[in-house]
């Protein structure tokens, strides 16, 4: 037992490594509200595009959100990190976790609001049009805020999965929560930083685990 | 070489793929074989959690919700990691490929569990009480009537999650497994050329766009039956 406490829960440890932890998690926090809200935007204007009028438009875009939600989102990373610098196009961790995070993320925020756009009953469009609404105004008035609600458990979740992904950025040696842990674990030869870090990211998600929980809760109460 | 040149020359080089295909094949291989049996795995660990929490012991309740409460806040990487670094520094270690598939089978335990009990919840308690007065035991009453119900409700959402965890298998090229990402990756090493890893992207469109297809076909077939 003194053994597993000591390999797991060594206070001490964890209490020297602090400091980077502490490190790590600001930069996981940095690049959660950097990539959350670089793959909202983009994930409306995909969203936006998949469901527009225009047959050519609706179909080359529905095959770009299918073309990155297929690639996994370390593939894509490696992908930008160490195999575009060969065609001399270098863009650097931060730079290769953006564009990775733009494209993978916006696809699945995109193909949500696909989803919650074709909810919304052909009747408002027509009601909101008649009144003397722009089509612009339609979409941004009547439209999304109904489309956005009828998926707003998916958004909330897939939002808790980008946040959760921001992890595979150490892999490409961005100093954020995991890669201090490791880095951490590796001075130490002990597993305590990766507990830490792991109880780190447990305390900030499970709120939204919960609250997740609570919004699928709903809609299906509310489909019955 | 200009701009043209040079980029097919990096990344579509057929002399090099031609080389590393092999090595790309047995890791779309090895991906397959991980990521079946992660939902193997994964949906028959999360079945088996939705029924014991349906016979409503409290503090069994309590652990099944925490345990996969837990495993759906964690990122996949990080449980990979601590299985794969952490364990071995109390004498149990085990291989990129087990604790890859041993993380994913976690993950998609906690999150089928959450779908599976959704299911079984939303089948109304008439359903129950017709099944039990018919004089069918408890367990009779969940296989034979509460289940099928159930899990024909929970089978879109369940594909779609199975689909983005099997994606997580390119984790496993971080703890060494040559799956489709490791084996493009050493044989970028290799060539000192990035093509095998256009190799495995396309490697990993062949293998998810098609399920990405499925998935939405079955959304829309399920649909109206809710």
């Amino acid at each position: 037992m003194e053994d597993f406490v000591d390999a797991f829960f060594n206070l001490d440890i964890i209490r020297r490594a602090s400091p980077i932890l502490w490190s790590g998690l600001l930069q996981t926090l940095l690049l959660a509200v950097t990539v959350v809200p670089v793959g909202a935007v983009g994930g409306v204007l995909l969203g936006l595009l998949t469901s527009s009028p225009n047959k050519t438009v609706r179909r080359s875009f529905a095959l770009w959100t299918d073309f990155f939600r297929g690639v996994p989102p370390l593939v894509l990373l490696v992908f930008i990190y160490a195999g575009l610098p060969f065609a001399g196009l270098d863009t650097g961790a931060w730079g290769a976790v953006v564009i990775g995070f733009l494209l993978n993320t916006s696809a699945y925020y995109g193909e949500i609001l696909r989803a919650g756009i074709e909810s919304v009953p052909r009747g408002q469009v027509e009601a909101a049009r008649s009144t003397g609404l722009t089509a612009t105004k339609t979409m941004g008035l009547v439209v999304l805020p109904q489309a956005v609600r009828n998926v707003l458990p998916d958004l909330v979740s897939n939002t808790l999965e980008v946040v959760k992904l921001t992890s595979i950025a150490s892999v490409v040696a961005m100093p954020e929560l995991l890669f201090q842990a490791r880095q951490a674990q590796n001075a130490t030869y002990n597993a305590s930083p990766i507990v830490a870090a792991a109880i780190a990211y447990f305390i900030m998600l499970w709120p939204v685990v919960r609250l997740i929980s609570r919004l699928e809760n709903k809609v299906l109460v509310a489909r019955r | 070489m200009d701009g043209l040149d040079g980029f097919i020359f990096s990344f579509f080089n057929l002399r090099v793929m031609v080389e590393y295909l092999p090595d790309i094949a047995a890791g779309f291989l090895l991906t397959v074989v991980l990521a079946v049996l992660v939902v193997i795995s994964g949906l028959a660990a999360g079945l088996s959690l939705a029924v014991l929490r349906s016979f409503g012991v409290r503090p069994l309740n309590w652990l099944i919700i925490f345990t996969v409460d837990l495993f759906r806040a964690l990122p996949s990487l990080v449980i990979i990691m601590l299985l794969f670094f952490g364990l071995p520094t109390a004498g149990i270690s085990m291989s990129g490929f087990t604790a890859t598939w041993l993380s994913l089978t976690l993950v998609l335990m906690s999150f089928s569990e959450e779908i599976f009990w959704a299911g079984i919840t939303a089948v109304q308690k008439g359903q129950w009480e017709a099944a039990r007065s018919t004089g069918l035991g408890y367990l009779g009453t969940l296989r034979l009537v509460v289940l099928p119900q159930a899990i024909r409700m929970t089978i879109p959402p369940l594909t779609n999650r199975a689909i983005s965890i099997t994606k997580g298998t390119a984790l496993g090229s971080v703890v060494g497994v040559s799956e489709i990402l490791g084996s493009a990756q050493s044989a970028m090493a290799f060539s000192s050329n990035p093509s095998p890893l256009t190799l495995g992207a396309i490697a990993y469109l062949i293998l998810f766009v098609p399920m990405i297809g499925l998935g939405r076909w079955i959304e829309a077939r399920f649909a109206w039956r809710r």
